[in-house]
């Protein structure tokens, strides 16, 4: 979803690159609350892993192809704040050193492919987990919802900022039905890989998730419990 | 505070679950990325199809040693996305990872 230069005007592009910064700002203020000197290393390998990943780009349809955003499960592994901050790394390299996504559209995409999947997905992992059975096994599967529902609202996110100061006129109504038929199937996507990488993680080292922390605090005041 | 690390059977430490992880990561981009679909992706689709994709301009970082995934001089396809691929991963992790070491809490200056 890496939009090129052009595709959006100046001013609103000026206006996303605001708020990236703005972004990025809170978030360094805020991942210093969830970056230990034991979470640290496990948010390297996030951001290291994010921006392989993207390099897989898999089909979803005739002609077309997807690849995952990795925003929901950033903020699951590292919490929201540190995700950001991945991310963010991820669009500049990729920016800078690979012509992958406009200089003038860093900010458009720090803020669609970072602050959307990252925000939507962390609140819908959260609000996921409050339904389902307070257990380590149900951090994955919130994850998974999470991802998926992540990548259409970035692409209505995107059709927003179309609507604002897109370069061509066109219909909306199209735009819209496209980006979110393609974007939905690109989620499913997003959702397996982010099942079996939080998955994977959690089966390991669950205190080391951020989205695992208090389900694992509950059950340990719980041990405590028992224990007296 | 108990520690939560003791009561999981399966142990891993965090150095060694890191590594094993850039191990992948690397893989990925140095060895899988070349199997990737080369088709346009969402975006880029359905800009085609609208008429946005003649909005685009050319980006400026277009003619840099590693534009567009591939490595300049390497003709091999495979070994030129592959190094482009492991090469941005490191820089990633260089990046990200120096990022993230000092916005952390650090034991001892958390005290205060």
């Amino acid at each position: 979803m890496h939009v090129p230069d052009g595709f959006l005007d100046a001013p609103t592009s000026l206006a996303t690159g605001v708020v990236a910064a703005a972004g990025v700002a809170v978030a360094l203020r805020y991942a210093r609350r969830e970056l230990d000197d034991r979470t640290a290393p496990l948010a390297g390998l996030v951001a290291t892993f994010v921006f392989a990943t993207q390099m897989i780009n898999f089909p979803v349809g005739p002609g077309t192809s997807g690849h995952l955003l990795g925003g929901a499960l950033a903020a699951v592994l590292v919490g929201p704040a540190t995700a950001l901050l991945c991310m963010s790394v991820v669009f500049l390299v990729q920016c800078l050193l690979f012509a992958d996504g406009g200089i003038t559209a860093l900010g458009t995409n720090i803020v669609l492919m970072g602050i959307v999947t990252v925000v939507v997905g962390w609140a819908v992992f959260r609000a996921t987990q409050a339904v389902l059975p307070r257990k380590v096994s149900s951090v994955a599967p919130a994850a998974a919802l999470a991802a998926l529902l992540s990548v259409p609202v970035a692409a209505l996110v995107f059709v927003g900022l179309y609507a604002v100061g897109g370069a061509v006129e066109i219909p909306l109504g199209g735009l819209t039905t496209a980006m979110l038929g393609v974007h939905t199937l690109i989620g499913l996507g997003e959702a397996a890989i982010t099942f079996l990488a939080v998955g994977s993680i959690v089966a390991v080292r669950p205190d080391l998730v951020h989205g695992a922390r208090r389900v694992l605090a509950e059950r340990t005041l719980e041990l405590k419990e028992v224990a007296r | 505070m108990i520690d939560t690390d003791t009561r999981s059977g399966r142990r891993v430490s965090t150095r060694v679950l890191v590594v094993a992880g850039i191990v992948v990561a690397l893989l990925i981009a140095g060895v899988a990325s070349f199997y990737a679909s080369g088709d346009p992706d969402g975006l880029t689709k359905v800009a085609d199809e609208k008429g946005i994709a003649a909005a685009e301009k050319d980006h400026r970082a277009a003619d840099g040693p590693l534009a567009g995934y591939e490595t300049t001089g390497v003709d091999d396809a495979r070994l030129s996305g592959g190094l482009a691929g492991v090469a941005g991963s490191l820089v990633v992790l260089v990046v990200a990872g120096g990022l993230v070491l000092l916005v952390r809490r650090r034991r001892t200056a958390d005290v205060g």
